[in-house]
């Protein structure tokens, strides 16, 4: 019998306990009414988790477990060997932040990849630990204030680049990883979709900005997320098998200072020479970030022929190897 | 039938024969015999199972935590390092309630790294929320896979079955295995309640708060209380159908009339039986108690036992470090609580693998723990004794 609450379709119903503007809701709410209530939803210990789980409440309207911190990517690969062996069909989605991503769960995650579960795992990339506090993680860019990577006499906050996590993940070479954003819904519909054809382990990195984390107004979350963009900050992709098969492109680059300036984040940047230096830095990693994607190409060509043909085989591998062989890849 | 079987090679049978559909394992020295073997019955389609090789013990525990979820019977198996790489998870599968049932091949602790046998690994997972048998030998290894099962999904709570390493995953013993159809009558089919299911959405794992946190952990408590009811019922059907028990919580041996008990756990039980054997000849009045069900600790199980005794032994292979013996400990509590002042002596040995010889349990039984015997074992080869006599 089928116990949902008629009345209401969303998968993440309203009455959760997110921060006005949150973008990660914002972005869980797009992602999770697009794969919908058929599914079964592994979430890691975040921000998500806490705020849709409160105190013996739940938001969700689909079947959905959280364990630990570290280990989503390993609780959904035994959610689908589960369903596999039984022979059922469920779709599974690991809803993650960008420290149960980038740095606690990479382990576990680099294992479901590499093992070919038929997994999505989407990270709702807001770069910090914000469910504690807004403290730095490998996400976090270049020269952000968090409250472990404090701007001081010696400091302009984080000293380290942002962690290039759909390379790594990319680099298994898995069926497909994409990159997306709140403020392309369109973008992050077809991407979705794309992810929810293909069997095996798929990524996806929704760039999810924290009004409270990032310090900005929180009616300006999709202003945010659309200028990360359009400054080349953050390049809207899709690799498959390894091999960058899509990016949209920009039809001009937005100065990143027009994205600094509307984040507390960044605002020890501003009036200092040494912020100066940081703002030049920040500006050249998105230089090169748009280069190396070709944004500003308006011919520049995907290796889409490059990339082979996805199958299913076996029990459970996706491969781009003869149906015959047993192995993966 | 009866086959020699290595302890490893028993365990792996008896999972097979309990059909588990997803097992996930990592490597870890003295257990991976028992899943390289069920590695090749998945292998050879011989168990119609997922065999999944996780990144991590860590992850292994995770995987068969997601997959007990979502309805199908887990197994995995780890030892020591790889342990203690589970905790987090072992203490969530606990709080979950999911059904897991997991082998821990008894292997010291490090630092120094070591690969032999002793009890610190899974004594101290005690405050975990598992249920702990400790086996004496590779048939009650094989038979308590199978009562585990039945163990852990009547009670929803996760089975740990202790082995010790080498000395008993890696040595050969006659074993009878029964057949399919024996252990399919024995053990019903896998069923979940709280399975992850689209149809009936349900939330596994959300957030508590003061108010009710502790009526959860109470209830974990009160189920592993009622548990040892289980375990007893279950060994005492098993014995009906297979004609063999375990020993349910705890297993006496000679102690009609006995005045010195030793209480021990695990393999080393075959060298006790025959030092009180040998002790008795000589007119002794010893005798001996196995705990094989460490959590939940069978306070009345002992307490019964060892009401009339005038002397009790605590022989065990851990060490709470800093503070002593760890059965020992509870043992006194239990005791004390029950009105019975008996001395309890705290005997420690075989860590990383000592061997605990008939020669060194006799000595135990002979010498009263006092300080004199303290300082002789500062210098004895194979065993320490910790500290004193407890005098009530």
């Amino acid at each position: 019998m089928d116990k949902r609450d008629p009345f209401r379709h969303n998968v993440l119903t309203s009455g959760h306990r997110a921060c006005s503007g949150c973008g990660e809701a914002m972005a869980a709410r797009m992602v999770t009414d697009l794969i919908g209530p058929d599914a079964i939803y592994v979430n890691a210990t975040g921000c998500l988790q806490v705020f849709t789980t409160h105190n013996q409440q739940s938001a969700w309207q689909a079947p959905w477990i959280h364990s630990v911190f570290a280990n989503a990517a390993a609780v959904a690969s035994g959610v689908e060997a589960a369903l596999r062996v039984r022979g059922k069909e469920t779709p599974v989605v690991v809803q993650a932040g960008d420290g149960g991503t980038f740095d606690i769960g990479l382990q576990c995650l680099s294992g479901m990849i590499e093992r070919g579960h038929d997994v999505l795992f989407v990270c709702y990339d807001n770069e910090a630990y914000m469910n504690t506090g807004v403290q730095r993680s490998s996400s976090t860019p270049h020269a952000v204030r968090t409250t472990t990577s404090p701007p001081g006499r010696l400091s302009q906050g984080k000293h380290h680049l942002k962690k290039d996590v759909i390379s790594i993940i990319a680099a298994h070479h898995m069926p497909y990883a994409a990159t997306a954003t709140v403020a392309y819904f369109s973008d992050l519909k077809a991407k979705v979709e794309k992810a929810m054809t293909i069997k095996g382990p798929r990524f996806l990195q929704v760039l999810s900005p924290c009004p409270l984390g990032w310090e900005h107004d929180s009616a300006l979350t999709v202003t945010i997320s659309r200028l990360a963009v359009e400054t080349g900050l953050f390049p809207l992709v899709e690799l498959e098998h390894g091999e960058l098969t899509g990016a949209m492109r920009l039809t001009q680059q937005q100065p990143v200072e027009d994205y600094l300036r509307l984040q507390g984040r960044f605002r020890h940047l501003f009036g200092t020479k040494e912020g100066a230096v940081e703002i030049r830095h920040l500006q050249a990693l998105a230089d090169a970030r748009i280069r190396r994607y070709g944004l500003l190409e308006a011919d520049a060509e995907w290796n889409t022929e490059r990339v082979p043909q996805v199958k299913r085989h076996g029990h459970g591998g996706y491969a781009a190897a003869p149906e015959e062989s047993n192995n993966d890849l | 039938m009866k086959q020699l079987l290595e302890g490893s090679q028993a365990v792996a049978e008896a999972v097979r024969l309990c059909r588990p559909q997803v097992v996930a394992a990592y490597p870890i020295t003295p257990q991976t015999h028992i899943i390289e073997r069920l590695a090749k019955h998945v292998a050879n389609g011989e168990l119609e199972a997922e065999f999944i090789n996780a990144e991590s013990e860590f992850g292994a525990a995770s995987i068969v935590l997601g997959a007990v979820a979502a309805g199908a019977r887990v197994f995995t198996a780890t030892a020591s390092q790889g342990l203690l790489l589970m905790t987090e998870v072992l203490f969530n599968i606990a709080g979950l309630r999911l059904p897991v049932v997991m082998v821990c091949a008894n292997r010291a602790v490090g630092a120094p790294i070591n690969i032999f046998s002793d009890h610190q690994d899974s004594m101290t997972l005690r405050d975990a929320g598992w249920i702990q048998l400790y086996v004496e030998s590779n048939q009650e290894a094989a038979d308590s896979i199978i009562q585990a099962y039945r163990i852990a999904e009547a009670c929803e709570l996760p089975v740990m079955v202790c082995i010790d390493g080498f000395l008993l995953t890696h040595t050969f013993e006659p074993v009878v295995l029964p057949s399919q159809v024996e252990v399919d009558s024995y053990l019903p089919a896998f069923q979940f309640a709280r399975s992850l299911d689209p149809a009936r959405p349900m939330t596994l794992g959300g957030g508590s708060e003061p108010d009710n946190y502790q009526e959860y952990r109470v209830a974990q408590h009160d189920a592993m209380e009622k548990s040892q009811a289980v375990v007893e019922a279950f060994d005492a059907d098993f014995e009906v159908q297979f004609g063999r028990a375990c020993g349910g919580l705890v297993q006496g041996y000679r102690l009609e009339e006995a005045q010195t008990v030793l209480l021990g756990m695990g393999s080393l039980m075959g060298a006790v039986y025959d030092v009180v054997d040998r002790l008795r000849d000589q007119g002794q009045a010893v005798g001996t108690l196995r705990l094989r069900c460490f959590r939940p600790f069978p306070v009345q199980a002992l307490v019964q036992h060892l009401s009339s005794v005038q002397r009790i032994i605590v022989l065990e292979k851990a060490i709470s470090i800093g503070a002593g013996g760890i059965v020992a400990t509870e043992l006194r509590a239990a005791l004390q609580q029950a009105g019975i002042m008996t001395p309890v002596e705290s005997v420690i040995g075989g860590l990383g693998g000592r061997d605990l010889t008939p020669e060194v349990i006799e000595e135990i039984f002979k010498e009263t723990a006092s300080s004199g015997i303290d300082v002789i074992n500062r210098f004895a080869p194979n065993h320490i004794i910790n500290g004193e006599a407890h005098h009530g």
